[in-house]
C-alpha cells in the first residue's frame, strides 16, 4: 500500500507558506529590526540602537496622535456595544421581516470605506451637508464640523458658559505644563474628530448588531421561562440572564472593535482634509500618522516602524488584557 | 395583550429608525448623484432632485423656459431654450422682469454618471480591480485548500508549530508590516505592478483556518474506502473533498473577494501610476481632485459600490453569515 508515490504534506503547505513568509514573517521581523536602525528607501544607514524610541517619547505629535486613537476609541468601543446589544435584542424579538433588517444594517458593513467616507464628509459639509439640515429643526445651525478643532467637551461647556480655555490656561501657568497638551487633553476629541466617530460607530454597528444576534439565539429560551415563572421584570431578565449568557460575544465584540478603531485611517485620509490629519491634527490618527511618516514627505521608514510595533504593542496588550478579563469573568 | 402590542411597535419603530440611519447616506448619495452641481451650490441639501426652472409666458399660453443671465432691476438679460430645453433658441434677449415666473420641478441629471465615469478613466480602474480580486480570489482558493488539506489530514512534524505560526501572523494588523513590505517590495522591483497587488494576498490564514475545520469533519471512512480503490492523497482532495465542501469554498471565495476590492490602504501605497490603479485608490484620487464637484463625486462613489452591493443582496445570507463567523471586517 505505502509504496504508491506521494508528495510530502510540505508540498501541499509550501505555496501557502512562501507568502505568509515573504509578505508577513519577513515584513514583521524586519520592522523590529527597522526601528533600530537610521534606515531610508536606499537601505540601511547606520545602527542607532533606541534613538528612534526616546524620539517617539518626545514627539508631541506622536501623543497627540495617541491621544486622538484614545478618544476615538473611547467614544466608538462603548457606544458600539450598547447600541449592537439594545438592537440586537430588538431583533431577536421580532420574527417578521427581521430578515429584511438584518441585510439593511449590514450594508455599510460590505461597502468600501472610500465611498463612505465621500458619502460621509459631504454630510457633514457645513453648507449643502445633511447632518446641519437635520440638526436645524432642533434650532442648532451652522456646526463647522470637519473644519471644526475645538474639541467637543469645550464647546458643550461653552453652551453653558463656562470658558474652558480660560482655566486651562490658568492651570497651565499654575502647573507649567503647556496649554496645548492640557486642552488636547481636557477639550475632549474636536468636532472634525467626532464626525469620524459618529462614521466609526455608523459603519461598525450593523456588523456588531448581527454577531450579538447570534450570541442571542445561543441563550435557551428556558431560562427567561423559568424567571418569567419566578416573576423576574423584563428588565431584570436582561440584566440577570442577557448580559451574564453574553458575555462572551461582549468581550468578541469589546476586542474586535477596539482593534478596528485603533487601525482607522481611511475615513481620516478621505474625510478631513486638505491638511490631511484634520484641523490643528486633531483627526490625526496613529495609523495615519504612521503612514504620513514612513510614506509621506519624510519617508521615515524607520521611524515609521517604531510608531506601528508601539501601536502592535498596545493591540496586543489590550488583547491579553481582555483575554485576562474573560477569563475571570467566566459562565 | 396590550402592553404586548405596545412592545412590538416599540420594536419596530426602534429597528426602523435604525435601518433609516443605516440607508440614508446610500439613499442621500444616489440622489445628490442626480442632482445639478448649482442647485448644490445654492445650500439644497434634500433628497429630492428638485430645481428652480424659469419662464416666461407667451399670450397663447405656451410656457418659454429661460435661463437668466443677469438680473437687473426692470429688465433681465437671458437664454431661450428650444423645444429640447437642451439648447438654447435665441441668445441675450431682454424680458421684461415682472413677466418671469419660477417654480420648483423634479428633475434627474443622470449624465452626471457618465460625466463621472469619463472624466478619469474608471473603465480601466474597473477593470482592473476585477482581475486583481478574480486572482486573489484564485490564489486565495488553491493556495489555502492545498495548505488546509495537509493541516487537517496529514501527520508531520512541525504541524502543530507551523499552523499557530500562521494563526499568530493572521493577528497582526496590516499597518505594523504595511511600511516594511513597502520597503521589500519596492527592492525586488514590484511597486507599481500588479505583482505587489496580487501576490501578497494570495493567501489569506483566516480561509485555511476556516476549511481545516471543515476537512476535518470529514468522515476518516471515507478516506479508507478512497486509499483502498487506490486514490492518491491529492485525487481525494481532488475528486472528493473540494466537491464536498463547496459551500465553505463559495464562502471563502466570497469573502476574499470583497477583501480584495475593498482594500484601500495597501493599493494606496503600492500604486502609483494610473494604468494599474484599482477602483477604491482611483476613488480617492478623484474625490481629492474634484472635491467641489459634488454631484460627479456622489455618481461615482454610487457606481463604485453598485458591483458589490448588487452582489451583497443576491449572497446575503452566505456573506452574513461568513462575516460574523470571520471576525474580520474590512
Amino acid at each position: 500500500m505505502k509504496s504508491k508515490k506521494e508528495f510530502s504534506p510540505f508540498i501541499y503547505i509550501l505555496p501557502a507558506a512562501i507568502i505568509v513568509l515573504f509578505f508577513r514573517f519577513i515584513p514583521i521581523v524586519l520592522s523590529f529590526i527597522l526601528s533600530f536602525f537610521n534606515w531610508t528607501i536606499r537601505g540601511p544607514e547606520g545602527f542607532i540602537a533606541f534613538e528612534n524610541y526616546i524620539k517617539l517619547f518626545k514627539d508631541a505629535q506622536f501623543w497627540h496622535s495617541l491621544i486622538n486613537t484614545f478618544y476615538l476609541a473611547v467614544f466608538v468601543v462603548p457606544i458600539t456595544l450598547i447600541l449592537s446589544l439594545f438592537f440586537a435584542n430588538l431583533l431577536n424579538k421580532v420574527k417578521k421581516l427581521s430578515g429584511f433588517f438584518r441585510t439593511t444594517y449590514f450594508i455599510p458593513t460590505v461597502t468600501s470605506l472610500v465611498a463612505i467616507s465621500i458619502v460621509w464628509k459631504l454630510i457633514f459639509s457645513p453648507q449643502s451637508g445633511l447632518m446641519n439640515s437635520f440638526l436645524s429643526i432642533f434650532g442648532i445651525h451652522g456646526l463647522g464640523w470637519l473644519s471644526e478643532s475645538r474639541g467637543v467637551f469645550d464647546l458643550l461647556l461653552g453652551t453653558v458658559g463656562i470658558n474652558l480655555t480660560h482655566w486651562l490656561k490658568i492651570l497651565a501657568t499654575q502647573t507649567g505644563a503647556s496649554f496645548s497638551m492640557l486642552y488636547i487633553i481636557f477639550g475632549g476629541p474636536s468636532l472634525a474628530l467626532f464626525a469620524i466617530i459618529i462614521v466609526c460607530i455608523w459603519r461598525g454597528m450593523g456588523y456588531n448588531t448581527i454577531v450579538y444576534l447570534a450570541g442571542l439565539q445561543n441563550i435557551p429560551e428556558i431560562y427567561y421561562e423559568a424567571a418569567e415563572i419566578d416573576g423576574a421584570s423584563k428588565f431584570k431578565q436582561f440584566f440577570k440572564i442577557t448580559v451574564p449568557l453574553i458575555s462572551p460575544t461582549t468581550f468578541y465584540v469589546l476586542l474586535m472593535t477596539t482593534i478596528t478603531t485603533f487601525q482607522v485611517f481611511s475615513q481620516v485620509y478621505l474625510m478631513t482634509g486638505p491638511p490631511v490629519g484634520g484641523p490643528l491634527g486633531t483627526t490625526k490618527v496613529i495609523v495615519y500618522y504612521i503612514y504620513d511618516t514612513g510614506l509621506g514627505e519624510a519617508m521615515d521608514l524607520s521611524y515609521a516602524s517604531t510608531i506601528a510595533l508601539v501601536l502592535f504593542f498596545i493591540i496586543l496588550s489590550l488583547t491579553l488584557l481582555q483575554k485576562r478579563l474573560e477569563k475571570k469573568v467566566h459562565y | 395583550m396590550f402592553k404586548k402590542i405596545l412592545g412590538k411597535s416599540f420594536s419596530y419603530s426602534m429597528l426602523i429608525v435604525c435601518g433609516l440611519v443605516m440607508v440614508t447616506p446610500f439613499l442621500w448619495m444616489v440622489t445628490t448623484s442626480v442632482k445639478s452641481q448649482s442647485e448644490i451650490n445654492k445650500g439644497s441639501s434634500g433628497f429630492i432632485p428638485l430645481e428652480t426652472v424659469s419662464y416666461v409666458e407667451r399670450e397663447n399660453g405656451d410656457k418659454e423656459y429661460i435661463e437668466i443671465i443677469v438680473d437687473e432691476g426692470e429688465l433681465s438679460v437671458v437664454n431661450i431654450y428650444d423645444k429640447t430645453r437642451k439648447n438654447f433658441r435665441e441668445s441675450f434677449v431682454k424680458v421684461p422682469t415682472a413677466k418671469i415666473h419660477t417654480k420648483r420641478q423634479l428633475k434627474f441629471h443622470f449624465n452626471n454618471f457618465a460625466q463621472a465615469f469619463n472624466k478619469v478613466p474608471f473603465g480601466r480602474y474597473f477593470l482592473n480591480t476585477i482581475f486583481v480580486s478574480f486572482c486573489v480570489v484564485l490564489g486565495v482558493l488553491l493556495t489555502s485548500s492545498l495548505a488546509a488539506y495537509a493541516f487537517a489530514r496529514m501527520r508531520f512534524k512541525g504541524r502543530d508549530f507551523i499552523f499557530y505560526l500562521f494563526i499568530s501572523m493572521m493577528m497582526v494588523p496590516q499597518p505594523i508590516y504595511l511600511i516594511p513590505s513597502y520597503y521589500l517590495l519596492t527592492k525586488i522591483g514590484w511597486v507599481n505592478t500588479y505583482w505587489a497587488l496580487i501576490i501578497p494576498w494570495v493567501t489569506n490564514i483566516f480561509s485555511i483556518f476556516l476549511l481545516r475545520q471543515q476537512f476535518k469533519t470529514v468522515p476518516q471512512d471515507l478516506f479508507d474506502a478512497a486509499t483502498i480503490d487506490g486514490c492518491s492523497r491529492f485525487g481525494i482532495l481532488w475528486r472528493i473533498i473540494l466537491p464536498i465542501s463547496k459551500p465553505i469554498l463559495a464562502t471563502t471565495a466570497i469573502f476574499a473577494f470583497i477583501g480584495s476590492w475593498n482594500s484601500f490602504m495597501w493599493p494606496l501605497v503600492m500604486t502609483s501610476s494610473d494604468k494599474i490603479r484599482v477602483l477604491q485608490v482611483g476613488l480617492s484620487y478623484f474625490a481629492q481632485e474634484s472635491s467641489s464637484s459634488t454631484a460627479l463625486l456622489m455618481s461615482a462613489s454610487a457606481f463604485s459600490i453598485a458591483p458589490l452591493l448588487i452582489l451583497f443582496l443576491f449572497a446575503q445570507k452566505q456573506i452574513i453569515s461568513s462575516f460574523v463567523s470571520s471576525g474580520l471586517k474590512g
